[in-house]
């Protein structure tokens, strides 16, 4: 608790510790100079626990913010002490009242700070020094003055400040923070490695190679710290009703105040005036919307904490809406739902040992720079020996012809077999087939693809049983590769051979099916994404790999890059805005409830002051569940 | 022209005032307040001279809401 805090805490105590002790005085007993006792000493705890809302009223007033909830309050209470003055003399109403607004009021604002507090260590990731080689001495320096190139040292238990690539030693990564896995990850020398994660094991030294404005620390925190500049639909909708219902709350006090003791006095009964009054007061107790307009935003942002702590960083609230509503889910394929890495994935008709097999292969095409020969080389494993490769000849578009060990290896696509007449088997598998000769003889063929995320298949049965209707993927690849891999994971339409420009078409025209029965959200993470990316109603970028223009262009962004958390983020989205919804209605029907019974009187100020902190605090513990959404 | 600024207000209603105090500012195009991060981004008007039009802004504030504070 803060200072200001601790004060309404220490007033609370006191009015409170005062209204038990009149309790005990028998005021009756004073004589004729008792009901002025009483009230003199009712104003001491009134005015201890309310002076500064007067104040506020009075100040209200002269700004004319009629409306406003510490006038109400107020006219609320000093109208009770007038009912009392006229005749009840209960003065423990006025008091109570304000006691008990204070107690929400407080309330309000210690949990508000707490979920703040926590919500902002959850993200705390923005590194506080960076350890520089500076002259040849290791000096903590401010993490934007390192430049790139230079080396930093980061030991066990600190933050990697700037991202680069490990110089020197071996440690274990905690990238929770960053990625939401807890599984940590294992880097030594060469590797990247990106700002924000924990060192946790050993000492690294590392040479950056971007300034800290532009490292992953950096542009998350950018991120996190811009989101929600556009309000939710939700969030719109209860300010507004808050700027309506205080007035219209207020009319009708008034109108409960004047036109029923009117109509009974038309009709020649007692107007019993004040009855009426006290009912009106009643109302402006009610009439103060706090409790609908905190728990809203409040939700909101424990929702978007809770997803940034799985690695799922929502851009604002009127995104992790947009998200719940979503219905139909576009993927990219290259790197959203397969790695993005060519790798090998089969080794066909082989006349020789695997492994002897790719040795050769790996050889040969030792001196190209084309994706393949790097897949051929990743899964051959070995280190190449240049002292066997003898003349290479290349044959553009086909493949190579090289001497290695001295046998001639024809390595390349079926019309480099074509031209040497060499007898080949065609290959039903889907991928890039290389197709291998030793000496002339046909020795097999190897199959390079794209491969999918171990999660991808997983992640679109997910999204299936959370009620998606329909899941599409666009891609640049090859019509039969895409058709392929969309039934291998099950997503119900593909297509395939898409230019940048036509994937945006086919999006529009997705769109403009869907429109008015759900939103349409797009995954994906290349540059030329972007454009997607922005068109959807949802964009949904691969954060890791993902290029920044894709994650600029974005509303969610996805640490990790696993396709899980599509589904996992639409079910955290629904959790979200259910407990928004439980809020309103909630909210709203115990004040029209309130109102009813406070207009027949059956609901006194006392209930009217407890349903509205009751429910203010039921809203606010409510709201605080969506940080532990998607669980 | 965005630039955001840190707020300190006690109540979200409050902050709901804010914004539209600030919205009805003359120079600001579009403002928001962000009542759990406690900030306020405010747009603002082709030529508006920002540091005047914030003075105008935190007085309008402080009229519908007497406990507020913009830092600026």
């Amino acid at each position: 608790m803060n200072k200001k805090q601790k004060k309404v805490l220490v007033r609370i105590l006191i009015a409170a510790a005062l209204l038990v002790v009149y309790a005990l005085v028998p005021w009756e007993q004073m004589g004729s100079y008792g009901p002025g006792i009483k009230l003199v000493a009712y104003m001491v705890p009134y005015l201890v626990i309310g002076w500064d809302i007067l104040r506020k009223a009075w100040k209200g007033i002269g700004n004319r913010q009629v409306f406003d909830e510490n006038f109400l309050m107020a006219v609320a209470t000093l109208g009770a002490i007038g009912c009392g003055i006229a005749g009840t003399g209960d003065y423990v109403e006025a008091v109570a009242v304000m006691l008990f607004y204070q107690v929400g009021e407080l309330f309000q604002s210690y949990a508000v700070g707490k979920s703040r507090r926590n919500i902002s260590e959850l993200m705390d990731i923005r590194p506080d020094y960076a350890n520089c080689l500076v002259d040849g001495n290791w000096q903590k320096v401010d993490p934007e003055e390192v430049a790139i190139g230079s080396r930093i040292l980061v030991n066990p238990g600190e933050k990697v400040p700037i991202d680069g690539i490990v110089r020197k030693g071996i440690s274990t990564l905690n990238t929770a923070a960053l990625t939401g896995e807890s599984l940590p990850r294992d880097v030594v020398e060469g590797n990247e490695i990106i700002s924000g994660c924990i060192n946790m094991t050993g000492v690294l030294e590392i040479e950056t190679t971007k300034e800290f404005g532009e490292s992953t620390v950096s542009k998350i925190l950018e991120l996190v710290e811009n989101a929600s500049s556009r309000k939710s639909k939700s969030e719109e909708f209860i300010s507004k009703f808050a700027r309506v219902y205080t007035p219209v709350v207020c009319y009708l006090a008034l109108a409960l105040a004047l036109l029923p003791p009117v109509v009974l006095w038309v009709m020649g009964e007692a107007p019993s005036f004040g009855v009426w009054v006290y009912r009106a007061l009643t109302f402006l107790v009610i009439s103060c919307p706090c409790a609908l307009v905190i728990s809203i935003p409040l939700t909101f942002f424990a929702g978007i904490g809770g997803a940034s702590r799985e690695g799922i960083l929502v851009k604002g609230s009127v995104y992790l809406e947009n998200l719940s509503k979503v219905t139909h889910v576009v993927f990219d394929k290259t790197g959203t739902m397969t790695q993005g890495v060519f790798e090998v994935v089969g080794i066909h008709h082989n006349s020789m040992e695997e492994k002897e097999l790719l040795r050769l292969a790996a050889h040969a095409e030792a001196h190209s720079s084309h994706p393949i020969s790097k897949s051929l080389l990743k899964a051959y494993g070995g280190t190449l020996e240049p002292t066997i490769l003898g003349s290479v000849e290349e044959i553009a578009g086909e493949g190579v012809v090289a001497q290695v060990e001295n046998k001639t290896i024809t390595i390349g696509n079926s019309k480099l077999m074509k031209r040497y007449h060499i007898a080949y088997t065609d290959c039903h598998s889907v991928g890039t087939i290389v197709h291998i000769a030793v000496d002339g003889e046909y020795a097999g063929h190897i199959v390079i693809a794209d491969v999918e995320k171990p999660t991808a298949k997983e992640a679109i049965r997910k999204l299936h049983q959370a009620g998606i209707a329909k899941t599409i993927m666009l891609t640049g690849d090859a019509k039969n590769v895409a058709e392929v891999v969309a039934k291998d994971l099950g997503i119900d339409e593909v297509y395939g051979e898409l230019l940048p420009a036509t994937k945006v078409e086919k999006l529009e025209e997705i769109l403009k099916q869907n429109q008015g029965r759900g939103k349409v959200a797009f995954v994906g993470d290349g540059i030329n994404d972007a454009p997607v990316l922005s068109r959807a109603d949802l964009g949904i970028a691969m954060g890791a790999m993902g290029s920044d223009a894709a994650i600029e262009a974005a509303d969610v962004v996805l640490m990790d890059d696993d396709p899980l958390k599509i589904a996992q983020g639409i079910r955290l989205s629904r959790k979200c805005l259910r407990i928004v919804y439980e809020n309103i209605y909630f909210a709203i029907g115990i004040k029209v409830l309130c109102l009813l019974l406070g207009a027949l009187g059956i609901a006194n100020m006392w209930a009217a002051i407890f349903a509205d902190v009751g429910v203010m605090i039921l809203a606010v513990c409510n709201a605080i569940r969506a940080l532990w959404a998607g669980k | 022209m965005k630039k955001t600024y840190k707020i300190d207000v006690d109540c979200a209603n409050c902050a709901n005032k804010m914004e539209v105090a600030a919205k009805e500012t003359k120079g600001v195009k579009d403002a928001t307040v962000n009542f759990m991060t406690l900030k306020m981004i405010v747009e603002f008007e082709d030529g508006a001279d920002v540091s005047t039009v914030m003075q105008d802004v935190l007085t309008n504030c402080k009229k519908v809401e007497d406990d507020c504070e913009i830092f600026l």
